[in-house]
């Protein structure tokens, strides 16, 4: 049972999901992004934040839908994760909402595809569905890269503190 | 004891941290103090030190501690008039003592108390010691007079020893005459001590002069009074705030409006220099000296040489030359586990020494210098050397190499082989030897940190081991590159010379080995690989055919464990210092990237980790026998024999394998068959493995296979869980060379070869079942969710 009640909610295609209002650090317009190679599908790039380099996931790609429209512009979700912020490309950012407890439930058996694996739950509100993200799951925190390493990564100078 | 008030522990600390440090000087000093017999100069420091502590034991209620520094200091003072002389035994006795005191420090400053350990056995020694009979003392120091004035002397002035106790200390006056020159001076007369003794003619000018040097010398190590201590953490936070300003520098260095503002260009100049200056003076506070860690090796080789049975000395050369903290650190067990080789394996017993026409003694010299922004190290031992046929018979031992391609190795390369995993030519293990840290891990961690290690060594001579390594990590010089239109930033460290040919002169001077381009550079072949290619990256340049637009060629060519290649970027601009950041931990797992950093302009540029590039590119090969041949091109000139496994689809589409990636080849009814998700399954060995029709997810391979006839079936194992592909029919299985003409024809294809005179595409199966890994791997955790759920 997720114990934090208000959610940052936002809409990619026709889903309508949301995160813990807290892992939330702040959301942007579109910002230029530089292009990974060889990274997961889903890695748009690296954004400088304010001098912070944070990894852009593209959450259609995540969730594995078609492509966004080339008039849609998309907006960012910078979260925060135990391994630095992560920024969560969506369609178009909601309210942030209070929802009551009650009003959860697992998700559904026959719900397939990868989506299944990202979203923890939902909450029946008035009208429409609102799925709570697993956001370290989305962020690609827990998942390895797509590209093996061929070696153990090696000389990441920064890290060493 | 109680430290709840903030005032004592600050008190505890700071005796913590000067302890700490004085100590690290005994160590140095005890080892000298042997060679040098009674120095009074040292031993008084010597003293000085341990008294300290045991009085701030004493204060702080440390009992233990006080008692192991009060034997030391009985024994010390015994030294200091001279009624013991220092010999092995009591120096190995006062080094477990300061071994003793440091646990028993170290003990306070994780436990807050002393523990239980009372170190009897070692007060016991160091009492013994200490009551042992009088050794010939020498009668003038022996003189109460004598012992009384040094005392008193050294008591009003602790650290800087007054010219008075110099001299005296030294036997070349009189207490009496000094006293009484102290007193005169207390008189009111203008003189120094020295002037006084001179002119009344009780010391020699000379002894007067140097006496002064040795106060000098004294004072200056002496900075306490001058310097403060901070924070690591702080410096930490103000290295990163600067390399902000060195980002936002950048950026108005770049704004094209700074440069139509004159008043405004002003200001940048000198917002430049300001933070030039700036970061400089930040990574100062950072700098240590490399003696900071090379201190410990007189003690670390005294106490090897004596259990190896071998003398050993040491002298150091530059060890006030500066490195940033953070390496500093990095290097330290690198260096370490150098200088334990070299005594254990490197320098010879005293006798075998003596049978070379050695003298028995055999030296270790370490070297520090700066050169072109780097540091170098240098550990020079003249021991027995390495010889490269051994290292060359051992590599074939070892099953690295081959009889022919070890005979191929270059001395040098053969040398290297030091360094690669699990190779150790010591004929036994000794217990300094296989701790598990080999050469190899020597190797990685000077690497990781940006740096280069190399061997040299002449047989019956000695050897070099020579590190280089870069002077900070925080904030690295770097080369600019495009590729594919985007930036890339390649460390200077790895660089080694730029190439540029322009399009006419690139025809004719790269050629091909296979398919593999080579350059020769001053007569070497030099592989070439293509910066995009091995990213990955959309766009195509050279050598493509398309693009016969004269574009120049640039490489730019670099270097990973002694092996050079060329890299073919777009663009090269121009060299910078960046920040290097870390990557998030989505990007960590690829090799290629070792960071990255933010450009002038305010975006991301990714830093190339030129290892990582060379590995996926293949320039390294196994073992070193790409290096020695002209890397990648030289394997596939060769035509490596491989076991094949071939398939066909449709009329004439052959396909292959290497065998030994096949676990087995099956056959399946058609019935047999079963769905989950979006994938054909099959129940194989109590496991769902997954069916991937090679038909349907290879672009422009048809089957023709009857949907009723039995499934052909290549089982391919990735860990634990097995992979269905799925043929027209299996062809044959033979040993062939494979020379491969067309390479990464993208997608899981590896590459065309010719095979049995027809047209074969090598599949790169662990390309292909990676893609359907990760999706496979989903959906079956998917369904055993459900199970559980149920």
């Amino acid at each position: 049972m997720p114990d934090a009640t208000q959610y940052c909610t936002f809409r990619v295609d026709t889903l309508y999901l949301g995160i813990d209002v807290h892992k939330v650090q702040e959301v942007m317009r579109r910002l230029d992004t530089t292009p990974v190679p060889l990274a997961h599908a889903a890695i748009v790039g690296m954004i400088n934040l304010r001098g912070q380099i944070v990894t852009a996931i593209d959450l259609r790609q995540r969730i594995g839908l078609a492509p966004r429209p080339v008039d849609q512009e998309p907006m960012n979700v910078v979260m925060r994760t135990d391994d630095g912020a992560v920024s969560l490309i969506v369609d178009e950012i909601g309210d942030v909402i209070a929802v009551a407890e009650d009003l959860f439930e697992r998700i559904p058996d026959t719900l397939q595809g990868p989506i299944r694996d990202l979203v923890r739950g939902v909450y029946k509100l008035d009208g429409q569905l609102l799925l709570i993200l697993d956001s370290a799951k989305a962020a690609l925190s827990d998942a390895p890269s797509a590209v093996p390493a061929e070696s153990l990564s090696h000389y990441v100078p920064g890290t060493n503190r | 004891m109680m430290y709840d008030a903030g005032e004592s522990n600050e008190i505890l600390n700071e005796f913590l941290v000067e302890s700490y440090e004085g100590l690290d000087q005994l160590d140095r000093d005890l080892i000298v103090l042997e060679h040098r017999g009674n120095d009074p100069e040292l031993l008084g420091r010597v003293f000085r030190c341990i008294h300290t502590i045991k009085g701030t034991c004493g204060f702080l209620g440390f009992e233990k501690l006080e008692a192991v520094a009060h034997v030391g200091e009985n024994l010390l003072s015994r030294l200091r008039d001279g009624s013991l002389a220092v010999t092995p035994a009591i120096t190995s006795a006062l080094l477990a003592m300061i071994d003793a005191i440091r646990a028993l420090l170290q003990r306070i400053e994780q436990h807050g108390d002393e523990g239980d350990s009372e170190h009897g056995e070692l007060v016991a020694v160091l009492a013994a010691l200490a009551d042992a009979d009088a050794v010939a003392a020498d009668a003038d120091s022996d003189s109460p007079s004598a012992e009384f004035d040094a005392d008193t002397l050294a008591a009003e002035a602790p650290d800087v020893p007054l010219v008075g106790t110099i001299l005296v200390a030294r036997g070349e006056v009189d207490p009496a005459d000094v006293a009484s020159a102290v007193h005169e001076q207390a008189q009111g007369t203008a003189q120094w001590v020295g002037e006084i003794l001179v002119a009344r003619g009780a010391a020699r000018p000379e002894a007067v002069k140097e006496a002064l040097d040795t106060q000098q010398d004294i004072r200056s190590a002496n900075v306490s009074d001058s310097s403060i201590r901070v924070d690591v953490a702080l410096l930490d936070r103000l290295m990163n705030l600067v390399g902000e300003l060195v980002l936002a520098r950048n950026q108005i260095l770049q704004s094209p409006a700074a440069k139509l503002d004159a008043a405004l260009l002003g200001t940048t100049q000198r917002l430049n220099l300001i933070t030039s200056e700036l970061q400089e003076g930040v990574m100062k506070t950072r700098m240590q000296p490399i003696g900071s860690v090379w201190s410990k090796f007189p003690r670390v080789v005294r106490d090897l040489a004596i259990a190896c049975g071998k003398q050993v000395n040491i002298a150091m050369e530059g060890a006030e030359t500066e490195l940033d903290k953070t390496i500093i650190e990095a290097i330290k067990d690198p260096l370490t586990h150098i200088v334990r080789n070299s005594v254990d394996h490197g320098i010879e017993g005293p006798q075998q020494r003596v049978t070379n026409n050695k003298s028995p003694e055999g030296r270790l010299l370490l070297r520090a210098f700066h050169e072109g922004g780097q540091v170098n190290i240098e550990i020079i031992d003249d021991g027995a050397g390495i010889d490269p046929a051994r290292l060359r018979a051992k590599a074939v031992e070892k099953g690295l190499h081959t009889p022919e391609s070890a005979a191929r190795l270059s001395d040098r390369d053969a040398m290297n082989l030091i360094f690669a995993a699990g190779f150790s030519t010591a004929a036994k293990v000794t217990n300094v030897s296989g701790r598990g840290v080999g050469m190899d891990v020597v190797r990685t961690n000077i690497e990781k940190i940006g740096g280069t290690v190399d061997v040299s060594s002449i047989v019956g001579n000695g050897t070099t081991l020579r590190i280089k390594i870069p002077l900070t990590l925080a904030i690295i010089p770097g080369l600019v590159v495009t590729s594919a239109g985007e930036r890339f930033v390649i460390p200077q460290v790895s660089l080694l010379e730029l190439v540029r040919l322009e399009h006419e002169e690139a025809k004719l001077r790269v050629e091909r080995i296979g398919s593999s381009p080579v350059y020769r550079l001053r007569g070497k072949l030099l592989p070439l690989v293509h910066l995009n290619h091995t990213l990955d990256l959309p766009h195509n340049g050279w050598p493509a055919a398309a693009t016969a637009v004269g574009e120049p060629l640039n490489i730019v060519v670099v270097q990973t464990d002694g092996t050079p290649f060329g890299l073919v970027v777009d663009g090269i601009n121009d060299t910078e210092e960046i920040v290097v950041k870390p990557l998030g931990k989505q990007l960590k797992g690829i090799s290629a990237f070792a960071g990255a950093t933010i450009m002038g302009d305010g975006q991301v540029a990714l830093i190339l980790d030129v290892h990582g590039i060379a590995q996926r590119a293949g320039v390294l090969g196994e073992g070193r026998e790409a290096a020695a041949t002209g890397g990648d091109a030289g394997r596939a000139a060769r035509g490596e024999v491989h076991t094949l496994l071939l398939f066909g689809f449709g009329d004439n589409h052959r396909m292959a394998l290497p065998l030994s990636e096949i676990a087995r080849l099956e056959e399946f009814a058609p019935a047999m068959v079963e769905h989950t998700g979006p994938h054909d399954v099959v129940q194989y060995r109590n496991q769902i493995m997954p069916l991937v029709r090679l038909a349907d997810s290879l672009p422009g391979v048809t089957g023709t296979a009857d949907p009723a006839d039995p499934l052909q079936v290549i089982v391919y194992a990735n860990g634990d869980q097995y992979f269905g592909l799925v043929v027209d029919r299996i062809l044959d299985i033979l040993e062939v060379p494979v020379t491969m003409q067309r390479r990464r024809t993208g997608g899981a294809v590896l590459g065309t070869a010719i095979i049995q005179n027809k047209v074969t595409d090598i599949l790169d199966i662990r390309r292909l079942v990676e893609t359907v890994e990760l999706d496979f791997a989903s959906s079956v955790s998917e369904e055993q969710e459900i199970l559980s759920h149920a």
